[in-house]
């Protein structure tokens, strides 16, 4: 099977309707970007309190926002995630309502108890099962020791008690229920639990309508030192790969691929800006992946090019960039196809929480594919052309100096 | 060397990486136990809370400078140094802070017993003169002392810290420095999904002392200040009592500890003679010989017991006491318990502040690790697939060189014990990316060389040797910038660097040496003159 024979295209000649696009999508994106004063940053980032949770039936968002308002967390955003009948919320404050530093988790349990009040139940002498870490399932039954085995000695039986409960909750997060039960019967399918756990268990706890799934809680130190140490490590990476390409190519490929690297994650940040989606701390994994990406496919085509100058030192550049360009385009395509597929079902079924992760990725295979081609050669092709302008007897003391530095 | 040897050597290097994955298991739910024990899943995906605290180291330089003030007046008086005051000058403007004491008002006839004093005792501290005042003298704590002081303080915190976290029983529990430099510590701790009490028992100081009461109670700071004419005895300080039925209580208490939790031997919760909650101790021998002689010297006067600057309770001394006592307070049992724990522990030498708290319920963990399943298992079969379509034989080769490649990934890393986290799944989709790359390189380059009207030995030569050029050249790049991010990245993108890394580098091998094996073999057992699959 094969998609392209020898295909014969003149890149170079269409170079500038890409560079357009490519400026339109960078100017569109930066718009964007002045307009919103900046990235839109995740907590992580920005500093703040995000809870994620899951509730038995659909919420009312509005009751929820007016008891947060109730507890004095004012300017919170409440936002559903995944299908609606996973019944998934994310609760979001900014680092202005939680101030002190002192009591970092004050936000958090604002939230719980504002979600108590709504959710919970009155009586204050239960606790909530499906908040419940298996510790604590485990120091209930240890008490009680419905099993009866306190005659197998304190440490047999509190490990028993120990994976009973672990089991347990195993089975409350698993699948389907997902962190919540509604009834306690439903915990007669775990092996080991007979009637005596269950009542033990119905004695101390009581079923809430919602499950704290995760917490985030960022002080505004860190989210600021991330911020700058991401951009740091990433430039510093660019620069590294600079070297290398200079060392391996010349001078020339390596800043060509770099501007090509930056237009990529200039591009895709645009987007992000444009669709209002929130850089991460996983999205950043994700922009180094695509600077990776980026940068595998550029070498790629450059090293076509080094191959055919030193095999034609007479070749008109331009036409050699174009015949470099077709004839690793079959592999370009394919690669690009194949990591797109990849990253595409990575998208569709990954999950709420690799959305923008898998997001940034789609797009970024897309940019990083398109740019070796429009942004990285014509780059090259410049400095090229640059160098030979500038000299009478040019061209052929050009290629001459090309041999030169590139070695095996 | 021959395919055979080729062939054996790919075969212990595979046997490795899979025993080094499953292990010896007798049945399948030993089998999953190993798995399990062998791949190590970060705390987003498998659930639990990770912490980054600082501790604030400048609190421990503060209190070796207080100490040395305090010394410093003793000595002076000690040898005939008159002075009119002897304070701190910290310089708080530079990070971090200098640390100064200004003595002032030393008559210049006894500047050289004051030089004396600070070469003898001071040889942290730099002694200049203050310009434009000759009776002045300023000391500052050498940077260098200070310094050490500071990575005391961390070290001292961690081993605390650890302590503490060991007690409360959570299991694989870590604790790491997060950025050298910054004095930040990062916590982690598997399975906790409610982190408070954790944190509280983290947080407490825990700093005890046991201090003889020169006077009080009174009822208010005022009135012990009062009590004083608005100024304190020397070596004595107020410090706040229980609040009762009848208010406020202030202690005036000796500035030194007869004993403090350093003398400690152990602690335990228990009852007190009315059945309350309390904490007895036992002290160290030589805590207990120190105590003896002050309860012994002092009886019939209030002994305060202090927690973190703070007066818990002041009993009677009725007789003699040497090696054990008892804290008593409004505690709950769970107080008490968390008490005795942190006294057990030690104190920390430096308070510590939350920057980051993040904790992944065990049910987001595992939602998020089946998702991630689904889709890779999805675009794996994707790729998979396609790769035989497209390159039929030939794909077979590739398929084999990357499952092959995530087996030693995933092996390599059960093996150095690095920690998959959902930042170094993305380091394994670039990987997985790569590895299709280079396949898709040598194969389009083994067409290629096909079409030129090479025979397929010489094809399948041709198009390694190119696209080996190629590959490493791609590779290299990335390992480059990988090793920048290991090396000054910090936790999520320290996992990608090490995933991204160790894939690659195994995808050197399998792309390149694997599947060049597999290619020879084919090729030695093909007709002459019929065609490649590829």
């Amino acid at each position: 099977m094969e998609f392209f024979h020898e295909p014969k295209i003149d890149w170079m000649g269409i170079k500038w309707y890409f560079i357009a696009l490519s400026l339109a999508l960078a100017a569109a994106g930066l718009t964007s970007m002045a307009v919103k004063k900046g990235l839109g940053y995740g907590i992580d980032f920005r500093g703040g309190t995000v809870v994620n949770v899951k509730f038995s039936k659909a919420p009312n968002l509005d009751a929820i926002r007016s008891e947060l308002d109730r507890e004095n967390l004012h300017g919170s955003t409440i936002q559903r995630i995944g299908v609606p009948s996973d019944h998934e919320v994310i609760i979001g404050l900014d680092l202005k309502t939680t101030t002190s530093s002192a009591a970092l988790d004050e936000g958090k349990r604002a939230i719980v108890t504002a979600l108590s009040g709504l959710y919970g139940q009155a009586e204050t002498s239960k606790l909530d099962f499906n908040n419940s870490s298996p510790q604590t399932v485990s120091d209930h039954l240890v008490a009680v020791d419905p099993l009866g085995l306190s005659s197998k000695g304190l440490d047999s039986a509190t490990k028993t008690y120990r994976d009973l409960a672990e089991a347990i909750v195993n089975f409350r997060n698993s699948s389907p229920r997902s962190g919540l039960i509604s009834d306690f019967q439903e915990l007669s399918l775990v092996p080991g639990v007979n009637a005596g756990v269950i009542a033990t268990l119905r004695n101390d706890f009581y079923l809430s309508g919602f499950a704290v799934k995760n917490t985030e809680i960022v002080g505004p130190k860190v989210g600021k030192d991330l911020r700058r140490q991401a951009l740091y490590v990433t430039l510093a990476g660019l620069g590294a790969m600079l070297v290398y390409i200079w060392f391996r190519f010349e001078l020339s490929y390596g800043v060509a691929a770099v501007v090509a690297t930056f237009h990529d994650v200039t591009i895709t940040l645009g987007f992000f800006s444009l669709l209002n989606k929130e850089i991460t701390l996983t999205v950043i994994a994700a922009l180094l992946t695509l600077v990776g990406y980026s940068m595998n496919d550029t070498i790629v085509v450059f090293d076509r090019i080094r191959e055919n100058v030193r095999l034609n030192k007479r070749e008109n550049f331009v036409d050699l960039v174009n015949r470099s360009i077709n004839q690793t385009l079959s592999r370009t395509i394919l690669t690009s196809g194949l990591t797109f597929l990849a990253v595409l079902s990575l998208f569709l079924f990954g999950g709420e929480v690799i959305h923008g992760f898998s997001f940034a990725l789609v797009v970024g295979v897309i940019i990083g594919t398109y740019s070796s081609i429009f942004i990285a050669s014509p780059i090259v092709v410049f400095f090229r052309q640059r160098l030979a302008g500038s000299s009478v007897v040019g061209r052929s003391r050009t290629y001459e100096r090309e041999a030169a530095p590139a070695r095996r | 060397m021959k395919i055979k040897g080729r062939a054996i050597f790919i075969g212990v290097v595979m046997l490795a990486c899979v025993l080094g994955i499953i292990g010896f298991p007798k049945n399948f739910q030993e089998l999953k136990d190993n798995v399990r024990s062998r791949i190590h899943l970060g705390l987003d995906l498998k659930g639990g809370t990770h912490l980054v605290l600082q501790v604030q180291v400048e609190d421990a330089v503060n209190i070796t400078a207080d100490q040395a003030l305090e010394r410093l007046r003793d000595e002076l008086k000690a040898k005939n140094v008159p002075y009119a005051d002897v304070q701190k000058a910290d310089d708080t403007q530079v990070q971090p802070p200098k640390h100064r004491i200004l003595v002032k008002g030393v008559p210049q006839e006894k500047a050289a017993d004051l030089q004396t004093l600070s070469t003898e005792q001071y040889s942290d501290w730099d002694l200049s003169r203050v310009p434009g005042d000759p009776t002045s003298w300023m000391l500052a704590l050498k940077t260098t002392a200070a310094a050490s002081i500071r990575n005391q303080a961390l070290l001292q915190s961690m081993t605390t810290i650890n302590n503490r976290i060991d007690q409360l029983g959570v299991m694989e529990a870590t604790i790491a420095e997060y950025r050298q430099g910054d004095f930040e510590l990062v916590v982690q701790l598997p399975g906790v999904d409610d982190p408070t009490r954790v944190k509280d028992i983290i947080q407490s100081t825990a700093l005890l002392e046991l201090k003889l009461v020169q006077d009080g109670p009174y009822a208010s700071r005022e009135a012990g200040l009062g009590a004083h004419g608005g100024v304190l005895p020397p070596d004595t300080q107020l410090l706040p009592g229980p609040t009762g039925q009848n208010g406020e209580t202030w202690y005036v208490v000796n500035r030194v500890a007869a004993v403090t939790g350093r003398d400690l031997s152990g602690a335990e919760p228990s009852h007190d003679e009315n059945g309350r909650p309390s904490v007895n101790f036992t002290l160290t021998r030589d805590g207990a010989a120190r105590f003896g002689r002050v309860t012994g010297a002092n009886v019939g006067k209030l002994l305060a017991i202090v927690l973190d600057n703070r007066v818990y309770d002041a009993p009677v001394i009725n007789s003699q006491i040497s090696d054990r006592g008892e804290i008593t307070g409004p505690f709950t049992a769970q107080k008490v318990q968390d008490l005795a724990l942190v006294l057990r522990s030690g104190a920390l030498p430096a308070s510590i502040t939350y920057l980051q708290e993040n904790t992944v319920g065990p049910s987001l963990g595992a939602d998020s690790i089946r998702h991630g399943i689904i889709a890779c298992i999805v675009g794996f079969v994707a790729v998979i697939g396609f790769m035989l379509v497209y390159y039929r034989g030939a794909g077979i080769n590739a398929d084999l060189a990357l499952i092959l490649n995530l087996i030693i990934l995933v092996a390599a890393m059960g093996y150095i014990g690095a920690v998959l986290t959902l930042p170094g799944i993305a380091g394994v989709i670039l990987t997985v990316g790569m590895g299709v790359d280079s396949n898709v390189l040598i194969f389009e380059r083994i067409r290629e060389e096909l079409r030129l009207g090479k025979a397929v030995g010489a094809a399948v030569a041709g198009g390694f040797e190119h696209a080996f050029v190629t590959i490493i050249d791609t590779h290299v790049t990335t390992i480059v910038s990988a090793a920048i991010l290991f090396t000054f990245g910090t936790g999520p993108i320290k996992g990608f660097a090490v995933t991204l890394t160790i894939g690659l580098v195994a995808n050197l091998f399998t792309s390149v040496f694997v599947s060049r094996v597999i290619f020879d073999y084919v090729l030695s057992r093909r007709e002459k003159g019929a065609e490649l699959s590829i």
